[in-house]
């Protein structure tokens, strides 16, 4: 009989331990950890490049700050958006959806982060990029998500100066200003966003549709998006060069962001070229890359910088 | 036997109370991370000022 409770308890530890891992993993969830690693990752481009030096602990801090707004965002616009989250195939498993949160404790956690991460900014680097940080969750919660998202096909191109902040937000906690280069990075992603989640909704448009999300391919066509698609990335491609072009960098960046830039290009006369989903498939991918790569090089060239 | 049951089934807590006992202790350890946050963003100030 002792045996058997024996047994019983320890299995109830067991449970209880893998509730606690499934809690913390929901949690995590809600943070959006694959949208926050690009968000630092531009973020941090913006801390290297900036002119001026910064303690490493208060680097960390600043760094930690962007990861944990664009986490606190993303809670809450998973909270907005969790009846849509629930049609689409892409979404449906994210945490309230699943039914492993409640909205109510997403929004919670997502407010708390949020003006967490807002003061702890101020109290630490300086005042300009905590006003920097608040917009920037400001206008991912109430332009993109409450606002723009449901009502325009437009809503990832205004939209996308949300995730175009980061690397401002991490320029300003150096410098305490906004410049012309941190400008320049706002731009590139900026640019960057419309082809990027254009190439995915080509693919997903059934997804976006049954949701009601009025996606440029759901509203204007496959035709309309591919051609959208190719404008901007033409604009991208030079524009991916303005930090090179302001001084800001030098040609460890400049060639190769030409050849990425071109790369963009050719992708992105691909998807105009062909009404297939592997090309779409294969912009959204190297998107990715061509982001992360640009601004890697911008985190190597800057570093370099530094150490001349 | 059914009393010994009862006992058994109020030593184990609800999912509900294991769940919120769980996230009390997340949010102490955050709590605590805050304060050894804030310590060391203190100590780096002044030492800068």
């Amino acid at each position: 009989m002792q045996l058997s409770e024996a047994r019983r308890n320890a299995g109830f530890a067991v449970e209880t331990e893998a509730e606690g891992a499934d809690d913390l993993r929901a949690f995590v969830a809600l943070l959006k950890p694959r949208v926050m690693s690009l968000v630092v990752f531009t973020g941090l481009a913006g801390l290297v490049l900036a002119p001026g030096s910064l303690h490493p602990v208060l680097a960390c801090v600043a760094v930690l700050c962007i990861a944990v707004a664009a986490g606190a965002a993303g809670a809450i616009n998973m909270w907005y958006d969790s009846d849509i989250d629930a049609v689409m195939s892409r979404t449906q498993r994210r945490p309230i959806p699943a039914g492993r949160v409640t909205g109510g404790e997403a929004l919670g956690f997502g407010v708390v982060l949020a003006a967490a991460s807002v003061v702890v900014m101020g109290l630490a680097l300086n005042w300009a990029a905590s006003a920097l940080l608040a917009l920037t969750i400001g206008f991912y919660v109430f332009v993109y998500t409450m606002w723009l998202k449901r009502r325009t096909p437009q809503n990832i191109v205004i939209g996308g100066a949300a995730g175009a902040f980061p690397p401002m937000v991490g320029w300003a906690a150096v410098t305490g200003d906004i410049s012309a280069t941190s400008i320049a990075l706002f731009t590139i992603i900026f640019m960057w966003t419309p082809p990027h989640f254009w190439a995915l909704s080509l693919y997903r448009s059934d997804d976006y549709a049954r949701a009601g999300v009025p996606m440029l391919p759901v509203v204007a066509g496959h035709r309309e998006t591919r051609k959208q698609i190719l404008i901007y990335s033409l604009l991208l491609a030079p524009i991916g060069l303005l930090p090179f072009v302001l001084g800001a960098v030098g040609w460890v960046y400049g060639v190769p962001a030409a050849i990425l830039g071109a790369l963009f290009v050719l992708c992105a006369i691909r998807v105009w070229r062909d009404d297939g989903e592997r090309a779409a498939r294969q912009m959204f991918k190297f998107s990715i890359l061509y982001l992360s790569l640009l601004f890697a090089l911008l985190i190597v060239d800057g570093a370099a910088g530094v150490v001349r | 036997m059914a009393d010994r049951e009862d006992s058994k089934q109020r030593r184990r807590p609800s999912a509900m109370h294991r769940s919120r006992r769980g996230r009390n202790i997340a949010v102490a350890l955050l709590l605590v991370a805050l304060v050894v946050l804030f310590y060391i963003i203190t100590i780096v100030r002044m030492g800068g000022a």
